[in-house]
């Protein structure tokens, strides 16, 4: 079973990507921030991780950016997930390394869609 | 709805769209055509059919077909038959057409164009491996309503989400508010027309490649079998038909025979055209 990482710092929208990953057969890992999430990616780097824009501590395109730089850190398929949903933060997200990108509001078929379009499932 | 006013929606609809209702749809029906009700003013279900009884030629009626036809769509959908089409049947047909170097698209059942609009996409990526060949798309539906969007190119977050690359969304849109439209040069290279599948189809001309995915489940045997016939008439002996995941040629025509290892594409059955008119299975049994 594909791990992925589930940063964001909404509880609810942590609960309701974790049920729609569980049905596509992924096991969950979570995290509040980008922090937590980089703590989390140097005790074992995960297949997936689901990144949220804006956290506090650390948000997801700064956490991106550190990933991609750790040894290995280029092996973890990123999909933001963000009310971010303008261009130019597409654009930034792509150049920062992230693989796909889903604005918010998303539903199953999106994040399905968005993880086969990555060679996730 | 009555059973009566049921039964003669049904019959009105395979009559006119090749659509079959299965009698227990009716909940089906009464969800699509509740909002056609509230928007001409009717009180309901039974004054929408008194009305299509009196005027079967109305824009009523028509609206009425319109509303039961399913579109649901997204942007490259399955992506095997796309990736068929840039890999395998294109180079082909640009092979094969050097002299000619024009090659025309058939998207039979284009709804709000994504189809159409994905074939442009991958045209425009293959770029100098169509050695400058002219590509026509042209993308029919049986709703005005549904082209109408196709045309104008816009959809919704939700749409572009489903089966669109995020580099794709990029490059080929623009952001309209919480809409994302078209861009243009990929909106000139699709005509849209709207074309009643059960009609003939000899007007529209030859095609070299046909896209007819996710319509024909819709139908009875005999309504696909007449489809298959009539799309068979406009495609050369070098031409391809591409199906949905779930439909078929087998068992109701040999007109057409699959290819190995591309599953939905389908070649002209050269065996069956030479040996005359082509053999249709009308009453096989499945």
């Amino acid at each position: 079973m594909k791990t992925c990482l589930i940063v964001d710092d909404s509880s609810v929208i942590r609960k309701v990507a974790r049920r729609i990953l569980e049905g596509l057969e992924f096991t969950i890992e979570e995290a509040e921030d980008g922090e937590q999430a980089l703590a989390a990616c140097q005790r074992k780097l995960p297949e997936a991780i689901l990144l949220d824009w804006n956290m506090p501590k650390m948000d997801g395109y700064e956490f991106l950016r550190v990933l991609r730089r750790l040894p290995g850190g280029d092996g973890p398929k990123v999909v933001f997930c963000t009310t971010e949903n303008d261009v130019a933060h597409i654009a930034r997200a792509l150049h920062a390394g992230a693989n796909e990108y889903i604005m918010k509001p998303f539903d199953k078929e999106i994040v399905e869609a968005k993880f086969q379009e990555v060679g996730l499932i | 709805m009555t059973p009566a006013d049921f039964d003669y929606l049904r019959k009105m609809l395979r009559e006119r769209s090749g659509l079959v209702l299965s009698a227990e749809k009716q909940y089906l029906a009464e969800s699509r055509l509740l909002p056609l009700v509230r928007r001409n003013g009717l009180a309901s279900l039974a004054d929408l059919i008194g009305d299509i009884r009196l005027k079967p030629s109305s824009q009523l009626a028509t609206d009425t077909v319109s509303a039961m036809t399913t579109n649901e769509t997204f942007f490259f959908r399955d992506k095997a038959p796309f990736e068929n089409f840039r890999d395998y049947i294109m180079p082909a047909l640009v092979a094969v057409r050097l002299r000619e170097k024009r090659i025309r698209i058939w998207c039979a059942a284009a709804s709000t164009g994504q189809e159409p609009y994905s074939l442009a996409m991958t045209l425009n990526e293959m770029g100098p491996a169509l050695a400058g060949t002219r590509v026509e798309i042209l993308a029919t539906d049986l709703s005005g309503d549904v082209l109408d969007r196709a045309k104008a190119g816009l959809y919704s977050q939700f749409e572009v989400q489903r089966g669109l690359p995020i580099q794709q969304l990029l490059k080929y849109f623009t952001q309209e508010g919480d809409s994302w439209r078209i861009a243009p040069e990929i909106r000139a290279m699709v005509q849209f027309r709207t074309l009643n599948l059960l009609n003939d189809f000899s007007p529209l001309g030859t095609f070299d490649v046909v896209f007819c995915r996710n319509v024909l489940i819709y139908f009875d045997q005999e309504t696909k079998i007449g489809v298959f016939n009539r799309i068979a008439k406009q495609i050369p002996d070098d031409g391809y038909l591409v199906l949905g995941a779930a439909e078929t040629v087998v068992g109701l025509t040999d007109a057409f025979k699959p290819m190995p290892e591309r599953r939905g594409v389908y070649t002209p059955n050269l065996a069956a055209r030479r040996a005359g008119p082509v053999t249709l299975f009308a009453s096989a049994k499945f």
